[in-house]
């Protein structure tokens, strides 16, 4: 098994301009290159407008064999998405060099170069030569991609008439049948119903197992990266922080994921801002790197110290998980005078509610006799592990697990 | 000692593709010739979507070309009375029409194409070029369809044509190599500066009057006729008018051989700079 990928002392530099305009135009270019010639003879020197320098990644140094299944995980704007545009040639290195061995096939996005007034079969053929596919290939491909993504009754039609679920379903269903030597695929799992996620995962595997082809795989789907790869990178501010066994990796890209509290005092907003303070944040007795299993029930407190009386306060707690706030809890029924003191507000959330994954928690308070509020987002975070009992897992989907009655009468 | 790194590196790197910043690529021409068949499938794309309403599609490639000639003969041939060459003005008009409207075709295509196919830009590898090449196509048919209303025309007023029509091709050649030229070019300045895209309609009406469309370039005194071959769209229409009218059509050597000089260097120029921009069009677009 040899070397497919060598990365080396790989970086990318973008350089920000802090001008408000998104293109530069030309007629801005002729217009300062007059002026400056002007200024130049006015007078000597001129500042240029600031550019700052921002290094997307920088210093990786990498070695993938053939075979293998590599993740890559790591905080939004890590360099995940820019090393595999550097690695299928979309954009080129500032620094260092990568060779790579073999046909490479990068998945960055499903469905590019669809057009919708194409029909699917139109677009099957045209996906496919984007994707470095000739029309052999495809051809011989054809009955398999149809069948992957089982819309075969609407082959013949516009691709402007299908539904999103289809147009996914076909656009995976394309990308699902290259045959690449190596597969760069980034977080194209997020899009698409459970069942069909879990087929794309499912050829994934088939094609690296099965076929000895590598893969690179980048997603926020800690599920799917410890199911499809043995070996995980995970990238901080443009710099591999750790590298090596994906169960382990997870769990260090988990611990640091999770801030404390104390990181974050300065997150609230609002009227009370000044009088009202909220020190601490408790879940489970601790107050930071918190990973709570499925069945315990969390318990969270938070301490305050209020300094000027509030007629009719309450205190609010909201949970968010992928930036939609799950649900919003108050430590009393109504609001009631908060007196000048210390306090501590105790919320309660049971088992087996919350599914696995990353939470925050958002707090604060209102005054319902006066427009006094506070309000902080994203004060601590915490996760669920994945511990969840096994036979739920196919069938719960969701956020939240509600422990509910259903039943099925059989009629004759 | 840096060279000698090189060697010892070449012979590692056997079989591998090495990316690197600033260095072009040595798989240039290899990797243009393996995605061949993207460049077909983008000209098919782009059949297609153009004809797909096939009345709008086909309607308008014929209705703008007779609309532009009628209104030339008018002007220029009735109201001016311009000399036309011994063939009715029509023709006259028609045989420019034909390079002309390719040309601007292709060139306004070209240009905007990096622009409408951003997506598949900023998402996949492939030879950049492939994308402004392909709409070459298109405007090719619809030159074939105004090639046979210029048929038909000749049919009506009975106008045979000379046996040097044979050599239609290689001007047309030349007007695809300046199309391509220039539409490299454009299209990468595109990419970077946003406003491109304004000038080129005005290029390309712009270049229409000052082309001999709508007149025959013997209209043109003839010491000025060397420095009004330095528009390289003057050499392809004579020739075209050359080639179709034949008889009392005189073949300026000076000017054409000065358009395809001019017509290389601007073919040279622009994928000299398409070649050069090509690599930052992902982080720029």
């Amino acid at each position: 098994m040899g070397i497919v990928i060598k990365v080396e002392n790989l970086g990318k530099k973008y350089i920000i301009s802090h001008q408000q305009e998104r293109y530069t135009a030309l007629r801005d270019v002729i217009a300062n290159t007059t002026k400056k010639a002007v200024k130049k003879v006015i007078r000597k020197s001129e500042t240029l407008p600031k550019k700052e320098e921002f290094w997307a990644l920088r210093n990786i140094d990498f070695e993938v064999n053939e075979g293998d299944r590599i993740g890559i995980i790591g905080r939004n704007g890590a360099g995940k998405s820019t090393l595999l545009k550097l690695l299928s040639r979309i954009t080129e290195p500032t620094s260092g060099r990568i060779k790579i061995k073999g046909r490479v096939a990068s998945l960055l996005e499903v469905g590019t170069g669809f057009h919708q007034e194409l029909t699917g079969k139109e677009n099957i053929f045209l996906n496919g030569a984007i994707l470095g596919m000739n029309k052999k290939e495809i051809q011989k491909k054809f009955d398999e991609i149809v069948e992957f993504s089982g819309i075969e009754k609407f082959l013949d039609t516009p691709l402007k008439r299908y539904s999103s679920g289809m147009y996914v379903r076909l656009a995976f269903a394309v990308a699902a049948n290259i045959e690449p030597d190596i597969l760069l695929v980034d977080e194209v799992l997020a899009v698409g119903d459970s069942e069909f996620q879990k087929k794309c995962l499912g050829k994934m595997d088939d094609i690296s197992t099965k076929e000895g082809r590598t893969v690179v795989f980048v997603s926020h789907n800690m599920g799917a990266i410890s199911k499809l790869c043995k070996t995980t990178m995970l990238l901080d501010n443009g710099k591999i922080s750790d590298y090596g066994n994906t169960d382990n990796i997870i769990k260090i890209y988990l611990m640091k994921n999770l801030n404390s509290y104390e990181d974050k005092k300065k997150l609230y907003y609002g009227t009370l801002n000044s009088s009202l303070i909220l020190s601490k944040i408790e879940i489970n007795d601790r107050i930071n790197k918190v990973i709570i299993s499925p069945s315990e029930a969390i318990n969270i407190n938070i301490y305050g110290e209020n300094k000027v009386e509030i007629p009719g306060f309450g205190l609010t707690l909201s949970i968010f998980r992928d930036g939609i706030r799950l649900l919003t809890i108050h430590d009393l029924k109504k609001p009631e005078n908060l007196p000048r003191c210390k306090f501590i507000s105790i919320f309660k959330i049971p088992p087996f509610f919350l599914r696995p994954g990353e939470y925050s928690i958002a707090a604060g308070g209102y005054c319902d006799k006066s427009s006094d509020w506070l309000w902080g987002t994203d004060l601590l975070n915490f996760t669920i592990s994945e511990e969840w009992d096994g036979s739920y897992e196919s069938v719960n989907i969701g956020y939240v697990n509600l422990i509910h009655e259903g039943k099925r009468i059989l009629l004759k | 000692m840096l060279k000698v790194k090189e060697k010892i590196n070449n012979s590692e790197d056997e079989g591998y593709i090495v990316i690197e910043a600033g260095k072009s690529e040595k798989h240039y021409w290899a990797d243009l010739w393996r995605y061949r068949e993207l460049f077909y499938f983008l000209s098919w794309r782009d059949i297609l979507v153009r004809y797909k309403q096939t009345v709008i599609g086909i309607a308008w490639s014929v209705i703008r070309p007779l609309l532009t000639m009628l209104v030339f003969t008018i002007v220029f041939g009735r109201i001016a009375k311009l000399p036309s060459d011994n063939a009715p003005y029509p023709i006259l008009v028609f045989t420019a029409l034909l390079p002309w409207q390719f040309f601007s075709n292709a060139l306004s295509e070209a240009s905007n194409s990096l622009i409408s196919n951003q997506s598949m830009i900023s998402k996949i590898y492939f030879p950049r070029i492939i994308i402004p090449s392909s709409t070459i196509i298109v405007s090719l048919i619809d030159f074939g369809i105004s090639f046979i209303l210029l048929a038909i025309t000749m049919a009506i007023y009975r106008f045979v044509p000379s046996w040097k029509m044979v050599f239609i091709p290689l001007f047309l050649l030349l007007a695809i190599i300046l199309s391509l030229g220039m539409g490299f070019l454009l299209s990468a300045l595109n990419v970077k500066y946003r406003d491109v895209r304004y000038v080129i309609p005005f290029i390309v009406q712009f270049g229409m009057y000052i082309s001999p469309v709508g007149f025959s370039s013997s209209v043109v005194p003839d010491r000025w006729r060397f420095l009004y071959s330095i528009n390289p769209m003057v050499g392809v229409i004579d020739g075209f008018r050359w080639a179709i009218i034949g008889k009392g059509v005189s073949f300026y050597w000076p000017g054409f051989i000065l358009s395809i000089v001019l017509t290389f260097l601007i073919a040279i120029w622009g994928f000299w700079y398409f070649r050069k921009t090509e690599k930052t069009f992902a982080d720029r677009i």
